[in-house]
Parts: C-alpha cells; sequence; structure tokens
C-alpha cells in the first residue's frame, strides 16, 4: 500500500487534535507516515501510534521551527522524491496551507485547501461561498496535495505500532530567508484552541463593551469551551484579532458553537457554517443567524447568559 | 524601494455568488466586482513605505478586462502606475498557474517588495504569497500584523493563534498583511482625478513571457468536477425568553449531551 503524507503540527510536546483527523483520514488510502519537524517526536509516538500512525519520519532538528514554512516545505518536497506517497495531507491552517503552497510549487503538484472531507478517489470536499456551495475538487496532475479543516472529522483510534524513521537533511540555505527571531505568546488561558475546540463560544456586538466579554468567557469557561467573535468585536477593539470568526478569520467547525449577539452576516456566517449544532442567543427575532439555529433564544443576552451559566453549573455540580 | 502591490479583483461577498454551469469556474458577472478586501490593506501598507522610505507603488492584477476598475481605485488611492496582466487564456487558471503569472511579471518588472493581502475572499486558498515566494527565490515574511524597513533590513510581526512571531529577513521580499494591520484611506477627489491619468500598462501572456502551457483552465493541476447549492439547515428551535430561556437553552444543551 503506498504511503500517505501526514504532516505534523504540534508544539514541541504534544500533537495537535488535527494531525490525528489527517491520520484517520489517510488510513482510508494508503498507509499514515507522519513527518515531524523539530523536538518531541518521542512524547507524541504514543499517541500517533493509538490513530494509526504506520511510520514517523522525525527531521529533529531545530532549525527546522526558527524559518518560517520554507524548510517544512523543502523537507515534504524530499520526502514525496524518496517515497512516492499516493498523496501529502496537511492542516487547513495559516501554517498548513503555505507549506501546502511551496510543496506544490516545488513538486509541481495541484494543491487544494480547506477540504471538509475527502471522497475514495481523492476529491476534496469543500463548502465555499459563505457555505452557499458544496464543491468537490481534485487534483490533475502531480501528487495530490490536501489541506483539511480542523475538526471537519472525528479521529478514530486504530492502534498500530508505528515504525521510526530518523531523517537527517539539513536545512537548505535557501530556506532560511525568513528568521523567526521571537515567539511572543499573548494569550494562553486554559481553553482550548480556537479551530481544535470541540464548543466555541462567540460574542458580537450586542456584547456591547471590552468588559463584557468577560461574559463570554464565563459561558465558555462552564462548557469547557473555546472564545470567539465576530469582526465588530475585533475591529472595535474588545478582543484580539486571532479570536475573529468568518471570512477573513478562523474557520471553525465544532460540534457545539454558541453565538451571542451576532446577527449572522454572511461574512460570519462563512466562519461557521459547518459547525455541527448552533445555538444562538439574540434580542431580535429577525435577526439572519436565527436561520442556522438548531436552538434559538430571542431575548437580552445580559439576562439569559447569567442564567444559563447558573443552570449549566448547578447541573455539574 | 520599488513596492508592488497584487491586487485582486473578486466578486462582492454580499451579493450572491456562485459559479457557471458551463465550466464550474467563478461567474464574475453574477456578482457586483470589487477590490479583494485585504488588498487594501496592502495597498494601504504600500503607501505608508513608500512614504515613509520613498520610492513607487506599482499595482499588479491579472485578471478579466473588468478588473481595471479595481485597479483605478487602487490608483486613486495613490499608487503610482498598474500593470495589468490580461489575456483569455488565463482564464480558469488555478493557484499554481496564477502565481506562475504573477511570478513571471514580477521577475520581468522587478521589486524590492511585493506585498499581497494574506487572503482572497473568492479563492480563499491563501496560499499565493507563499508561493510567490517560492517561485521567486526571495524570503516570505506572511500574515504581517506589523511591517518595518530599515535599509535592506525587513522585520514583521507574523499573526499566529498564541499571538505573533517576529520574522527578520533581507529585501527583496514578499510580504502579506492580515486586516487590521492599518487603516486603508479613502480615495480623495484629487485621488481619483488623477488616477485618470496614471499610467496602466497591459500585458498579454507572451508580453510576459509566461508559458501557455502553464495557465489557464485546461493546464490547471486542480478542477471543480461537481457542485451544488448546499441546501438551508433545518429549522430549530427558536423560543422566546419569558425569564427562563437560560434555562431552556441549558435543557436543549443537555438533551444533546453537551452538559
Ligand atoms: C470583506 C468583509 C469581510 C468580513 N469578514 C468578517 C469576519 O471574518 N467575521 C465576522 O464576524 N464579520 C466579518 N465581516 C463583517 C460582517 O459583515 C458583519 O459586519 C459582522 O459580522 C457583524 O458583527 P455582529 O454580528 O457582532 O454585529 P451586528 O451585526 O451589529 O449584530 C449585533 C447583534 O447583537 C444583537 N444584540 C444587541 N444587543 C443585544 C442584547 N442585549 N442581547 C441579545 N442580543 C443583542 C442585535 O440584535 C444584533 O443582531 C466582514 C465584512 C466584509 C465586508
Ligand atoms: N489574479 C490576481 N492578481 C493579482 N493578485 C492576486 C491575484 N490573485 C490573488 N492575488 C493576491 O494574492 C493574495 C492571496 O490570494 P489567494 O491565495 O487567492 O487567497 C490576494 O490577497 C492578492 O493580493
Amino acid at each position: 500500500m503506498a504511503e500517505i503524507l501526514v504532516l505534523a503540527e504540534h508544539d514541541g510536546e504534544t500533537v495537535k487534535k488535527v494531525t490525528l483527523e489527517l491520520v484517520t483520514l489517510a488510513r482510508r488510502f494508503g498507509e499514515p507516515s507522519v513527518v515531524w519537524t523539530g523536538p518531541g517526536a518521542e512524547a507524541a509516538q504514543a499517541r500517533l501510534a493509538e490513530f494509526g500512525a504506520a511510520k514517523i519520519y522525525v527531521a529533529a532538528d531545530p532549525e527546522y521551527d526558527d524559518y518560517v514554512v520554507a524548510p517544512k516545505a523543502e523537507l515534504l518536497a524530499e520526502l514525496v522524491k524518496q517515497a512516492s506517497p499516493a498523496a501529502v495531507l496537511l492542516p487547513s491552517t495559516a501554517e498548513g496551507r503555505e507549506v501546502g503552497g511551496r510543496l506544490a510549487v516545488k513538486i509541481g503538484s495541484g494543491i487544494l485547501t480547506d477540504a471538509v472531507g475527502i471522497g475514495d478517489d481523492l476529491s476534496a470536499e469543500q463548502v465555499i461561498f459563505g457555505g452557499a456551495i458544496n464543491v468537490s475538487s481534485r487534483v490533475r496532475s502531480g501528487t495530490p496535495i490536501i489541506a483539511v479543516r480542523p475538526n471537519a472529522i472525528t479521529p478514530e483510534a486504530a492502534p498500530a505500532d508505528p515504525m521510526i524513521e530518523p531523517v537527517s537533511i539539513a536545512v537548505s540555505d535557501a530556506a532560511k530567508q525568513a528568521k523567526i527571531t521571537e515567539r511572543v505568546v499573548q494569550q494562553r488561558g486554559a481553553r482550548p484552541e480556537l479551530t481544535e475546540a470541540s464548543i466555541v463560544v462567540s460574542g458580537g456586538r450586542g456584547v456591547g463593551s471590552a468588559d463584557n466579554m468577560a461574559l463570554i468567557e464565563k459561558l465558555a469557561d462552564s462548557l469547557g469551551a473555546a472564545v470567539g467573535a465576530s469582526r465588530a468585536v475585533t475591529d472595535a477593539g474588545w478582543y484580539p484579532h486571532q479570536f475573529q470568526v468568518g471570512q477573513t478569520g478562523k474557520t471553525v467547525s465544532p460540534q457545539l458553537y454558541v453565538a451571542v449577539g451576532i446577527s449572522g452576516a454572511i461574512q460570519h456566517r462563512a466562519g461557521m457554517q459547518t459547525s455541527k449544532t448552533i445555538m444562538v442567543v439574540n434580542k431580535d427575532p429577525e435577526a439572519p443567524i436565527f436561520e442556522l439555529a438548531d436552538f434559538g433564544v430571542v431575548g437580552d443576552l445580559f439576562k439569559v447568559v447569567p442564567q444559563l451559566v447558573e443552570e449549566i453549573e448547578k447541573r455539574s455540580a | 524601494m520599488n513596492i508592488v502591490v497584487c491586487v485582486k479583483q473578486v466578486p462582492d461577498t454580499w451579493s450572491e455568488r456562485t459559479l457557471k454551469e458551463s465550466d464550474s469556474t467563478l461567474d464574475r458577472d453574477a456578482a457586483d466586482a470589487v477590490i479583494n478586501e485585504a488588498d487594501e490593506f496592502a495597498i494601504e501598507e504600500g503607501l505608508r513605505l513608500a512614504e515613509a522610505h520613498g520610492g513607487e507603488v506599482t499595482i499588479l492584477s491579472m485578471g478579466p478586462a473588468r478588473a481595471t476598475e479595481s485597479i483605478r481605485k487602487a490608483l486613486s488611492m495613490g499608487a503610482d502606475k498598474a500593470v495589468h496582466l490580461v489575456d483569455d487564456a488565463l482564464a480558469g487558471s488555478d493557484v499554481l498557474g496564477t502565481s506562475a503569472a504573477l511570478a513571471a511579471v514580477l521577475g520581468q518588472i522587478g521589486f524590492d517588495l511585493v506585498i499581497l493581502g494574506s487572503e482572497s475572499t473568492d479563492a480563499r486558498t491563501g496560499v499565493l504569497p507563499a508561493m510567490l515566494s517560492e517561485r521567486l527565490g526571495v524570503p516570505q515574511l506572511s500574515y504581517a500584523s506589523k511591517v518595518e524597513v530599515d535599509g535592506s533590513a525587513i522585520t514583521i510581526n507574523r499573526l499566529a493563534d498564541y499571538g505573533y512571531d517576529t520574522v527578520v529577513a533581507t529585501l527583496p521580499a514578499v510580504i502579506s498583511v492580515v486586516e487590521k494591520i492599518n487603516e486603508p484611506r479613502y480615495p480623495s477627489f484629487k485621488g481619483i482625478m488623477a488616477a485618470k491619468k496614471k499610467p496602466v500598462q497591459t500585458m498579454s501572456l507572451a508580453d510576459a513571457g509566461v508559458d501557455a502551457a502553464a495557465v489557464g483552465l485546461a493546464n490547471a493541476a486542480s478542477e471543480v468536477t461537481s457542485w451544488d447549492k448546499r441546501p438551508p439547515r433545518q429549522a430549530g428551535t427558536v423560543v422566546a425568553d419569558e425569564g427562563d430561556g437560560g434555562g431552556k437553552a441549558a435543557e436543549f444543551l443537555a438533551a444533546r449531551k453537551f452538559i
């Protein structure tokens, strides 16, 4: 069976959930070979094995993390040459897509981004134009490179005993042009990451102020959820930009999306339309977000949300 | 500094967008056309850098004849001149083809800095900046929320989930910018009048030295094989809050096993 290369996304210790999703997908098309860059592979090995990784290529050189994207693309291009995989899967995150883009140029292959599923013939299923249209597309030339939206599928365990294959390809000078000199961590609570979270609670203009975003955080924490925001909120500076959900922000696909004080403009919907369950709190019964709601409450969020938090805490006590 | 800003004309996200029945490519006539929003931030950043360090801002756009509207708007914001790559053979190009074509033009016109938006609202691939960097062999400084140039040194803040990375490189370089990096200016009346006289050079594939076998729908490395209007979500339950809205919401969450 052919290999399927899966680029691991990790923080040097823990492998991100999206990698396990990609390994789960890869099993349908061949033998999942995870490509690990930088340190931390030993710590993650058990988890990758649990989800069925057949092989782990470990390029442990810490230099892989010191430069923007290019070293990873170079590594993947080399592994594509050596292993002739049937496909390369990456997370459809900023970094994953960019690695894929450079790889596509290097090996002359087509690339498909933001897939929410992969068909039997390695075609990508995509949802475009703010959720208006479902598309199926495929790569016509070269090794298919497919970037998959985090949370689009559920990872399934399938224990395996992966072979560890150390890779000692040095990063070329050509890939060292954009050097990362500092990583600045601005926000790191106990909350899950926005695109990986199984529950996301987002606040909109209705929340009214930066201080009031604490109410959204409180609801999120009672559910173990990530916090998101509409663009009205990030534009106003009530919450940092990286939490924006929508067309020009993050695309999320959680099990549950709770939209509080958000009207549901097409550009916001583009980022949350594929959530499995959607709950809405809005005082305007005409707000378009209700069209998406599995459950909606027409009411003042300052009354509904505190009561909801209290109920959740009561039930989980 | 010789700054080139890549600008794409896209269908307005407020109008209804669709694909063409005939070849599954974007139906550009069905929707109003505007400058891709992220590219307005790219233009603004180019203008600011030219104002601070001297130099010229050139707009580069690949697209059908209608893209001239967007090019004029970019010029009315203050860019100096434009290059419009337009050729029927480019229709239906995928990102790989688009990046080959734009890289060929950039190689020909030369640059110290290429600025792009980080993502377009129609294709939404967000890979073009990385592809151009790869093709041109210059540093990739993408997702910039802040840009500083000092002589030939360039430093950006690259937006990340956890905050940002500081990234340094040497010019020439390719950068892409995120929204909120600046506040794009509105064209002034004077700017709109001046834009009418600014030079717009049209280039064909042959002029740009682009290999016709690398571009266009027939040569695209990826293709749409089928598409469908997505069915609307099934209507859910909506209740009015009568003092018990939070409680009812909790019941819903419990019934779905979220709590
Ligand atoms: C090119 C482009 C890209 C964009 N990208 C994005 C994007 O990525 N993400 C995004 O979100 N937007 C994006 N937008 C903006 C989008 O069009 C909307 O302007 C934005 O989503 C509105 O945010 P909102 O719903 O929070 O605010 P509003 O539309 O103002 O809605 C606020 C809602 O809160 C309700 N409300 C007010 N007070 C209360 C209360 N006390 N209790 C309950 N409900 C209350 C109101 O009834 C209203 O429905 C983009 C726009 C453009 C043109
Ligand atoms: N046809 C085009 N002409 C000029 N610039 C483009 C074109 N297509 C994309 N771009 C640039 O590439 C960026 C990213 O686009 P994309 O990779 O399509 O999401 C855009 O914000 C533009 O700056």
